[in-house]
């Protein structure tokens, strides 16, 4: 089944580095794409209702374009793929909506098109065997906090990728390429999303408890699948972003820098923090969890991961 | 004065080339053949707005019509479009449409620009209705959602025939105000995304520094029939 990719508002511009680093781990990984030739807005936030048949336009459109061209369509941001994945999904909840949808956009959409998104590919398809032996720089020195936010896999029986209260597959992932992956309470929290437009002290608050906790379990480095909690975290990261005490990476930024992809091609340059010379750090230091290591560059950085910190992930 | 009412009596064409047409929901009888607007006149009205090239490039008389039997919105260009038996028209010579007022020097071509100066694209639905309403085929989804995700460039490549009739604007849910987005990227773009063209520098410099004065003094003292002459002997440069 072809794969159409679908980049959405976000990646063609203020996350380029997901895009570009996205699309290097594809063509690494033999993974085909094609970038889909027309699409439009996917609906951004998935409305609740149901019934607003109005909202459900654009993300239909999407799929009712892949349709016609028979595939399936590969998404990353989450916003992307939440919209999507639930439109499609209330489109086949409500049958007696099909006719008034599809006379409407004049299509014939029938419900069927899947939505992926590249961390499932990489969990079913690639497999993380398959991918730690294709690793060309191991991401020794790195230690990762994977943050998964609200909207990658709830809600469950409509998006059904991962168990939303205890997901794997990023700690998976990253110890396929090499790095210590951080266990720290808040990487199924919200960042404060689309608060950060209403709400600065908010947002801000709820941002430093996502990263103190994971800066407290000794990470240098916190990975998102998500535009907006990069943003986030970013911009709303204070002392703990201004002095380069962690860093936030999509997911694809480091995969595909462990797959040996050239740099230039890995994004790396949207970032607030001196990502560069994290990542010269990290490249130089052993294959194996470095546990300890004072890599971080930053003489704030309080806590330390303790080797023996191990996330219940490994285990499951 | 008779004889000139007889010639117009005259040229009524016959009966069964007439047909009905309703112009803002009162029928008159009009020759077949005629454009909207040539039937508008003939049934009597006259235009002070909703009326200015005649030739399908000033997008001044936007129309909406129905035809007979079929319950779709058409819309078409008076002046561009043929009537038919039954038809309903009506002129929407301008749809409200408030235009952002901004200084291209000072601005930026990114997407923070457009939203500064029209936040309510992002109420787009992807309902597709301006595509379909826009008499020059243009696809104004499309081009809302590049600017959306401030492609100017794109914007500038599907709008550039954009002639600002407002029917998109006239049947958007979401109330946007296409035209002017549009204008704004094409400025945007042509501001700050397109090569500056080197010859047309040069030769504004070679204005400047005077280089035609002669021949242009020269020109204004002819008198017509040289004119003419030199007209009609100018220079052509190969097609
Ligand atoms: S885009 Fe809108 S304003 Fe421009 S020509 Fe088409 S319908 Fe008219
Ligand atoms: S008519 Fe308005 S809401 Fe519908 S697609 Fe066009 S811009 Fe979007
Ligand atoms: S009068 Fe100018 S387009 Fe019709």
């Amino acid at each position: 089944m072809k794969t159409y990719y679908y980049p959405g508002c976000t990646l063609p511009d203020k996350a380029r580095d997901f895009d570009t680093s996205a699309r290097a781990c594809c063509e690494l990984l033999g993974l085909e794409l094609e970038e889909m030739e027309r699409w439009v807005c996917c609906g951004s936030a998935f409305k609740l209702d149901h019934k607003n048949i109005m909202q459900h336009l654009a993300p239909i459109r999407n799929l009712a374009e892949v349709h016609k061209e028979g595939g399936r369509l590969m998404t990353l941001c989450v916003f992307c793929y939440n919209s999507l994945k639930r439109a499609n999904y209330a489109f086949l909840a409500e049958p007696d909506k099909h006719e008034v949808i599809n006379d409407f956009i004049e299509s014939d959409y029938d419900g069927k098109v899947p939505v992926v998104h590249l961390l499932e590919m990489l969990k079913d398809e690639v497999g993380f065997e398959a991918l730690a032996e294709k690793v060309k720089r191991p991401l020794g020195g790195l230690r990762v906090a994977p943050f998964y936010g609200c909207l990658l896999l709830r809600p469950q029986e409509e998006i059904g990728f991962e168990d939303p209260e205890n997901p794997t597959v990023m700690e998976k992932l990253f110890e396929a390429l090499g790095a210590e992956v951080v266990s720290y309470p808040h990487r199924l929290e919200c960042c404060g999303s689309y608060l950060s437009l209403k709400d600065r002290d908010h947002t801000t608050s709820m941002v430093t408890r996502v990263l103190e906790s994971a800066v407290e379990a000794g990470a240098n480095a916190i990975v998102t699948s998500c535009p907006m909690c990069n943003f986030n975290f970013e911009f709303f990261g204070g002392e703990l972003v201004a002095r380069d005490t962690i860093h936030t990476f999509y997911f694809t930024e480091l995969l595909a820098l462990a797959l040996g992809a050239d740099r230039k091609l890995c994004g790396l340059e949207q970032h607030e923090t001196d990502v560069d010379r994290l990542i010269d750090e990290a490249l130089a230091a052993p294959a194996t969890a470095a546990a300890g290591s004072e890599t971080a560059g930053s003489g704030t950085s309080g806590a330390r991961a303790s080797g023996d910190q191990a996330p219940d992930a490994r285990n499951g | 004065m008779a004889t000139e009412l007889n010639r117009v009596e005259r040229q009524t064409p016959p009966d069964d080339e007439m047909v009905s047409i309703f112009v803002m929901g009162k029928e008159y009888r009009v020759p077949d053949a005629l454009t909207i607007m040539k039937a508008i006149e003939y049934a009597g009205y006259h235009f002070i707005r909703g009326c200015g090239c005649r030739g399908g490039a000033c997008g001044a008389c936007a129309t909406v019509y129905r035809t007979a039997d079929n319950y779709r919105i058409k819309v078409g260009l008076a002046c561009q479009t043929l009537i038919e038996p039954g038809m309903h028209v009506t002129q929407i010579p301008f749809y409200p449409a408030n235009k952002a007022i901004y200084d291209v020097s000072e601005a930026e071509p990114t997407v923070e620009e457009v939203l500064k100066h029209y936040p309510e694209i992002a109420r787009c639905l992807c309902c597709e209705v301006c595509t379909r309403a826009c008499p020059q085929d243009l696809e104004v989804m499309y081009y809302i959602q590049a600017a959306l995700r401030g492609d100017v460039k794109e914007v500038s490549r599907l709008s550039f025939e954009c002639i600002m009739c407002g029917l998109c604007v006239s049947r958007c849910p979401a109330e946007l105000m296409h035209y002017n987005v549009a204008i704004l990227c094409r400025r945007l773009y042509a501001r700050y995304g397109m090569k500056r063209a080197e010859h047309l520098a040069n030769r504004v410099r070679e204005i400047e520094e005077g280089k035609f004065d002669e021949e242009l003094d020269e020109l204004v003292r002819m008198d017509e029939k040289d004119l003419v002459r030199a007209y009609e002997s100018r220079d052509f440069e190969e097609a």
